[in-house]
């Protein structure tokens, strides 16, 4: 492991310390006064001090300093974390995550944010408390350094440089160098903290010349002896020209538990030893080399500590059976009774507190690389092919369904599902570190609209493949700004409406089927369904007189360039709308619904795949091709009749369906499989619904049934194929793409997919 | 022989910047992730030298080094004492607690092993 590598693992550390940081501000901020929360965060930011200092990371050092002293004040209650500190603190959150995400990518932060944090979080620490109406980020006049972090050493504790190699300069003429009397006069602390007069003189020799001599004046007779006592004092004279400072450092420990003296010698020949009592004997570094003598510290008896333990674990078990709620929560905390309790009683009466202990402790976790996971999922997928293959030959083979053959194949297939669930599993994380970002995201956009938002989660811990994780940032920032921006009305017209000032924004995930859902619901004003159904018909998507519910009109925001915003507002009219949104969640294999009541609010529910490494497809054939269709893409399956069949164009059809028409396209034809258009009435139509929200009947020749299928990446095994979005294996071991519905659409439309890049020339 | 050094710091970017460096000194390297694990692990581990961070969650420094004191077999073993705590108050405190020196923060190697050096035989 080298440097970089380390300083990777510290990135990754920081981002979830500052998870840790964020959550921990926001319990704080719902009112938790726990003194473990204040902790946590306060440790949060002092382990990314911690670790930036290591890496001379100045600027996150500095301001993580800032910070830590004010969460001090929290931590000693000298601060009281009401709203308008924590909101300070929320910020400051923000800032050290910019901070850090600057420091490992490079870029830029908003400098003046952060000197004027910086002062905040020094005004707090100060006990000024702000006032509701926070003053706005002063003007920068000019550039001024970040606050540097105070000098690491105060009395005592001056670092002094030196080095070990210049002791082979010590050969040199000692002629000349100045002399030091030092007399050391050890107490019994300095021992009982682990610190050793041999070493300390060891260390002393290295300094220079030195003679030494031992007053054991003080030692009694044995009788009166307390073998941990310090009874031994030492005169030493050094000649060294490291200087005092030097003699200081080396006592640097045990400066608070002995008596030390330390006088320059003028004159060489009054040291000569006359006024000892003995000759000084010189100090042979080499006596050390042997055995040390151990000054205290007794080994026990091996049979003592063994009856020791035997004590211990009887009071724990004893403590257990009074108690099984406190051993079960000691064993999740894995924390062993520090104690041995002294009575089975006091054990019960602790098992509230070690329950609630056991509970916010964290599971043992291993690290592993998601690659080692990525093959095992990859060989899980092999295995269930193999096994679904197996299945299919021993069908064929066998007449007799009730060989043992057969049972023992059904139970194959029951442990390869658990398997395959179980690995799924190892993938799966909770959606709480996205819930996270996302309050920071409420809060921006509070602060730029001006409007006051409570963020509510819930279900933070439903599990979710990771990939899924990855990619539901970014549409569901896009439906918060949305909810915010849009749906939220402002405090005065809240008031106005009778409801409270502050918007409620409230972010769900759970289980439902196999599937996640997340919901996010709002309690705004609801769709103004007059302003949608007119900017619709404005933009040509309905005509004047269509007749649409009340769900109807609610769906078309989805549809692409719809913004019903008078003006297109900073935070959500980047030009992308809930079309993106909508395209981003099917991407994923999702489906996205709105339901609004108005003056109470909107909901938005996602349903999403758990895994984006099995798929719930159809199974069709076209042109003698066994072909998969993503289930999510298929609104409905028909077998069209031959008046429903409409030609336009040159070789253009369409399909009548319920008194509208709808392309047809022929996928058959799309990917070359043959040259002539087959006829639609011997096919199946699939209705499928395309990224911009138009409808297309995709026609193939048969529909062969529906099945979970394994993903196989076509990029990784081959190269990328247009209008294929990936592989799979089927059960007889045949090799089924699978469409990309997208992507077909799109080439019907005219932009045709590359010949040379098609299937038929891929062979 | 090799000296064995016990460390205990609740951050993963200080514990494999103390195993680096402690393995390249030639020090055989024992780690924990706080003050409990590093009292379970203490008899197992039998350290020569034991290197504790102070601001830790479950147990902290303070109450690790009174733990380690506590231990008939370790009440004399050498603790140094890592952290960014600069105040000399923290500072008695921890030397209260029994420990034998300290190292400031940021982490420096040869800061490290000179300390780890004059503490142990």
């Amino acid at each position: 492991m080298d440097m970089n590598e380390i300083k990777e693992i510290f990135f990754q550390e920081c981002e979830e310390q500052l998870a840790e940081l964020e959550s921990g501000l926001l319990k704080l901020n719902d009112g938790d006064r726990d003194p473990e929360t204040v902790n946590a965060v306060f440790r949060a930011v002092h382990s990314i001090k911690g670790g930036a200092g290591a890496f001379g990371l100045d600027d996150l050092v500095s301001f993580a300093h800032v910070f830590e002293t004010t969460l001090d004040c929290v931590r000693s209650n000298r601060l009281d974390p009401g709203p308008e500190v924590l909101k300070v603190m929320l910020k400051s959150a923000d800032v050290l995550a910019d901070l850090t995400n600057a420091a490992r990518d490079g870029g830029s932060v908003d400098e003046a944010r952060s000197r004027q944090l910086i002062k905040e979080l020094e005004a707090l620490a100060n006990g000024e408390v702000p006032q509701a109406s926070a003053a706005a980020v002063e003007p920068v006049a000019k550039p001024v350094a970040v606050v540097a972090p105070p000098p690491v050493n105060d009395e005592g504790f001056q670092p002094v440089a030196f080095s070990f190699d210049d002791f082979d300069a010590a050969e040199e003429p000692l002629m000349d160098m100045p002399v030091y009397e030092i007399v050391f006069k050890p107490k019994s602390d300095l021992y009982a903290k682990g610190n050793e007069a041999t070493l300390l003189l060891r260390d002393l020799s290295r300094l220079g010349e030195m003679s030494i001599h031992c007053d054991m004046g003080a030692l009694p007779t044995l009788d009166r002896l307390s073998p941990e006592s310090a009874y031994f004092f030492w005169k030493i004279s050094l000649k060294t020209d490291k200087g005092e400072d030097a003699i200081r450092t080396v006592f640097e420990f045990a400066e608070w538990d002995c008596d030390l003296e330390i006088s320059l010698v003028e004159d060489e020949a009054t040291q000569s030893g006359e006024e000892l009592p003995m000759q000084p004997v010189p100090f042979d570094l080499s006596i050390l080399d042997d055995e040390p003598a151990v000054l205290v510290g007794v080994v026990e008896e091996e049979e003592q500590l063994a009856s020791r333990r035997q004590d211990r674990d009887a009071a724990v078990s004893a403590a257990g059976t009074a108690s099984n709620v406190l051993q079960m929560a000691q064993s999740a905390a894995r924390t062993p009774a520090e104690k041995p309790a002294p009575a089975a009683a006091s054990a019960a009466a602790q098992s509230a507190a070690a329950q609630q202990a056991a509970a916010s402790a964290a599971t043992p976790t291993i690290r592993v690389d998601l690659d080692r996971v990525d093959r095992l999922i990859n060989l899980v997928g092999e295995l269930v092919i193999n096994q679904a293959m197996l299945s299919q030959s021993v069908v064929e083979n066998d007449n007799n369904g009730t060989s043992s053959i057969n049972m023992g194949l059904e139970e194959l297939q029951q442990l390869t599902r658990e398997i395959q669930d179980s690995v799924m599993a190892i993938r799966a994380q909770p959606v709480k570190p996205v819930f996270q970002r996302m309050s920071r995201i409420v809060r921006e956009i509070a602060d730029m609209t001006g409007k006051s938002v409570r963020l509510i989660t819930e279900g933070e811990n439903t599990e979710v493949d990771k990939t899924v994780i990855d990619k539901l940032a970014e549409p569901l920032t896009h439906m918060i700004r949305n909810a915010v921006d849009h749906g939220l009305e402002t405090p005065e017209k809240r008031l106005a409406a009778g409801k409270s000032a502050e918007g409620t924004v409230r972010l769900t995930a759970k289980h439902r089927s196999g599937r996640i859902v997340i919901e996010l619901a709002d309690d705004g004003a609801g769709i103004n369904r007059e302003k949608v159904r007119q900017k619709a018909i404005d933009n040509d998507l309905i005509t004047a007189d269509a007749n649409l519910s009340d769900e109807e009109i609610d769906n078309l925001i989805f549809h692409a360039g719809f913004s019903t915003a008078d003006k297109i507002s900073d935070i959500s009219g980047r030009g992308v709308g809930m079309d993106v949104v909508k395209r981003s969640i099917q991407a994923l294999g999702g489906r996205i619904n709105i339901s609004s009541k108005p003056g109470h609010g909107s909901v938005f529910t996602m349903s999403l795949p758990l895994t984006l490494a099995v798929l719930d497809g159809m199974v069709v054939t076209v042109a003698n091709q066994t072909l998969v269709v993503p289930l999510t893409a298929i609104v409905e399956t028909l077998q069209p009749e031959a008046a429903a069949i409409h030609s336009f164009g040159s070789n253009q059809r369409l399909i009548s369906i319920r008194n509208s028409f709808c392309p047809l396209v022929d996928v058959g034809r799309i990917l070359n499989f043959r040259a002539i258009q087959a006829n639609p009435v011997e096919g199946v139509a699939l209705l499928v619904e395309s990224e911009g929200g138009g409808q297309r009947a995709l026609m193939v020749d048969a529909i062969q049934g529906q099945r979970q299928v394994v993903i196989k990446s076509l990029e990784a095994n081959y190269t990328h194929v247009p209008g294929i979005a990936a592989a799979t294996i089927l059960g007889d071991g045949r090799v089924a793409l699978i469409l990309d519905v997208d992507a077909i659409v799109a080439a019907s439309r005219g932009h045709s997919l590359k010949p040379e890049m098609s299937l038929a020339a891929a062979g | 022989m090799k000296k064995r050094v016990l460390t205990v710091d609740d951050s993963r970017t200080i514990r494999n910047m103390l195993l680096v460096t402690l393995n390249n000194a030639g020090f055989e390297t024992i780690q924990a992730e706080d003050g409990v694990e590093g009292l379970e692990v203490l008899e197992e581990a039998n350290p020569d030298v034991i290197v504790t961070d102070i601001n830790m969650p479950r147990l902290d420094g303070f109450g690790f080094i009174e733990g380690v004191r506590k231990n008939d077999r370790y009440r004399a073993i050498p603790i140094l004492v890592l952290t960014t705590e600069s105040d000399a108050e923290k500072k008695n405190r921890a030397r209260q607690a029994g420990a034998t020196g300290w190292i400031v923060k940021p982490f420096d190697p040869t800061k490290l092993i000179d300390a780890i050096e004059r503490v142990t035989a």
